[in-house]
């Protein structure tokens, strides 16, 4: 196997699996919710709420599968409070998803007082018996834990319901133009009620892969702004499934490899390489929006729009 | 009545005053959460400790989480005028506002830990000497690695840290002359999330002793996720990773400094100074070292601990050349509070650059 600088490929794409998860998940819910037509900045509040919900009960239960629901739980409850402002009262998605941002961290902060130092319950890589020793291979594919491959599996189901099941068409439909599904006698409310849950729920299961796996321990936070990478996913993805895939594998790479160049004594300045995985994401939305409105083209038609039946 | 008004406001303000000088009231300001395990942690021990010694005739206060920088300044100016008598800074990214703030409150005493700056003759400053905690740590891990290959996570590039790196490194080599060390830099006290993941990329470089200079227990999180891979407890004991990953560690014992200093505050005998303890003085402890060190290495680091703290042995001590081969101290020479107060260079053997 080539090694460049004591960096085994092998071991980099493995770790920038693991790396990319928080804002796999977080990206993919939020993919679903824009397609409805919804635009919900509070990915990073519901994902830091996700984090200490996921990290309470998965320390007060002992069991890190409750912890991820429980997480994912956070995460929702938080976005049924987006889904009431922006679904019932009509409010403003930006405004109220950026306070949602807001909100979530300060709670967040709140309820994790005392969680500080505290080490929740490991959440094992599965095993896979001889299969992970095969070579490279092994290392890549089967050394991890079940949340690294329900990720992968989550954007697989969720490109297969948009593409091929009705459930998908009406979503698509709703978010599209929703006073021509409004028409056609599709809730238009429920749909993005659901979609919202559904959202907030991954961004919650995201965040507390942050307090259970990644880091493992709850402090303030924690997301550190991974919510604000996973929304600029979605539009680098052009809310395309598979390419969340890339754009959060492309983000974690980098994340991973400046740390690893860092380790083995590049001669690249530190500063130059924490600013990477940012500066890349920047140059990729500008590459992606520059090329005559295509990324624009692919989003949504009622993207952000307040829908009422009686207008 | 306007005036009856404000007569009764400044007679309360007057009781107010009285009341504040039975009391002496000591803030503190932390960087991290009391619960970062590590760091602050220790100076919120050393607050506890405060209370317990003068009871009544104290009262405490402090804030957690205050950013280095201008929120730094509003929360010690706050701090000045709600009546604390002593202010101690516990980071060194509070230098400056500390120093801005005494110079408006004279009659406020200032301690700022970690730092060198004493403008006004209300700011005293108190370090401690961890380098001589972390030649005990260096040695540990030159004997314990088999990779050879150590790693250290450096917060910010200022001399405490660069101290360590190279105690680490010296002891560590003269017990295992074929280790490297590979410092990465996270650029900040207090991240888990940041200081996992400087672990784990030292993990994936074959690092099997990681040194951390951050304030977290994240680190060591990190390195139980590996079987073979082992750290220290960092300012606090950390004794939850005990016995492996931690195995040993290095505390910051604060009591007695804040004990002696509200002390001369109530006795009115607090006066500026520069204090530097370390090993001798009970200001550095070295943690339990656990059984998955071999107990000749165990016995190794104790002696050495104990040459350090009888004055017998200094772990900077030469001959030690920097980093680009010209001579530092030779044979024999001891490097000077001066110097390591300002050390802004590698030794020889550490590869990289120190980021400016």
């Amino acid at each position: 196997m080539m090694e460049f600088c004591g960096i085994n490929p092998a071991v980099l794409v493995a770790s920038l699996m693991v790396a990319s998860v928080p804002i796999l998940l977080a990206a993919i819910g939020e993919l679903v919710v824009e397609k409805s037509g919804v635009l919900n900045l509070g990915v990073e509040g519901m994902m830091i709420m996700g984090a200490i919900c996921g990290f309470i009960t998965a320390v007060s239960t002992g069991s890190p599968l409750l912890g991820f629901l429980g997480g994912a739980a956070g995460g929702a409850v938080l976005s049924l409070m987006f889904a009431f402002l922006t679904q019932v009262l009509l409010a403003n998605q930006v405004a109220t998803g950026l306070a949602l941002t807001l909100f979530g961290l300060g709670l967040s902060s709140l309820m994790g007082q005392g969680y500080n130092g505290i080490k929740p319950p490991l959440t094992e890589a599965l095993n896979f018996g001889p299969l992970s020793d095969i070579p490279v291979l092994g290392r890549i594919l089967f050394s991890h834990d079940w949340v690294v491959y329900a990720s992968v599996a989550i954007i697989a189901a969720v490109w297969a319901v948009l593409k091929y099941t009705r459930t998908g068409l009406i979503l698509r439909a709703v978010g599209e133009n929703h006073d021509a599904a409004h028409a056609l006698g599709y809730k238009v409310g429920l749909v993005r009620l659901l979609a919202i849950l559904f959202g907030g729920a991954l961004a919650g299961m995201g965040g507390a892969y942050l307090s259970l796996v990644r880091v493992p321990q709850w402090t303030d936070g924690i997301t550190a702004g991974a919510g604000w990478i996973a929304l600029a996913i979605v539009v680098f993805a052009s809310w395309k499934p598979w390419r969340v895939l890339i754009g959060g594998y492309l983000f974690g790479g980098i994340s991973v490899l400046q740390l690893n160049l860092q380790a083995c004594g590049s001669r690249i300045p530190v500063e130059y390489l924490s600013m990477s995985p940012y500066l890349i994401t920047i140059l990729v939305l500008v590459i992606m929006s520059s090329g005559r409105g295509r990324a624009a083209l692919n989003a949504p038609a009622s993207l952000g729009q307040s829908f009422h039946a009686s207008r | 009545m306007k005036k009856i008004l404000l007569a009764t406001a400044a007679l309360s303000l007057m009781a107010g005053a009285v009341l504040a000088q039975d009391k002496t009231k000591a803030c503190f300001v932390y960087v991290g959460p009391i619960g970062d395990g590590g760091w602050t942690y220790q100076h919120h021990q050393g607050l506890m400790a405060v209370e317990a010694e003068f009871g009544d005739k104290v009262e405490t206060a402090y804030q957690e989480n205050v950013p280095e920088g201008a929120d730094a300044e509003r929360v010690l100016t706050q701090m000045a005028l709600s009546g604390c008598d002593i202010i101690f800074t516990t980071s060194f990214g509070y230098m400056d506002a500390t120093n801005a703030v005494a110079a408006k409150f004279p009659d406020v005493k200032f301690e700022h830990a970690t730092g060198f700056k004493r403008d006004t003759p209300n700011v005293s400053t108190y370090n401690a000497r961890f380098y001589e905690g972390r030649a005990v740590m260096g040695t540990i891990a030159g004997r314990m690695t088999k990779s050879n290959k150590i790693g250290y996570i450096g917060s910010f590039p200022i001399p405490e840290v660069i101290q360590g790196i190279n105690a680490s490194f010296i002891h560590a080599k003269k017990v295992n002359s074929d280790v490297t060390i590979s410092v990465v830099w996270a650029y900040t006290w207090f991240d888990p999330a940041k200081e996992a993941d400087a672990a784990k990329a030292l993990i994936e470089q074959g690092v099997d002793v990681i040194l951390a200079h951050t304030d977290s227990t994240a680190p060591l999180a990190e390195a139980a996720k590996t079987p073979g891979v082992i750290g220290f407890g960092q300012a606090s004991d950390m004794e939850a990773y005990k016995p492996s990953p931690r195995v040993s560690s290095i505390i910051d014992n604060w009591a007695p400094y804040y004990i002696e200093r509200v002390g001369a505050v109530i006795d009115g005998t607090w006066a500026q100074k520069d204090t530097w303890a370390g090993i001798s003085g009970g200001e550095v402890l070295i943690g339990e070292i656990t059984e998955a060190v071999p107990a000749e290495v165990k016995a190794e680091a104790e002696a050495l601990a104990a040459s350090i703290a009888d004055g017998s042995y200094h772990p900077f001590t030469g001959p030690l050349n920097k980093q680009d081969g010209t001579p530092w101290l030779a044979e024999g020479v001891v490097a000077n509070d001066g110097e390591l107060a300002g050390l802004n260079f590698y030794v020889e053997g550490i590869t990289g650059d120190i980021p400016k």
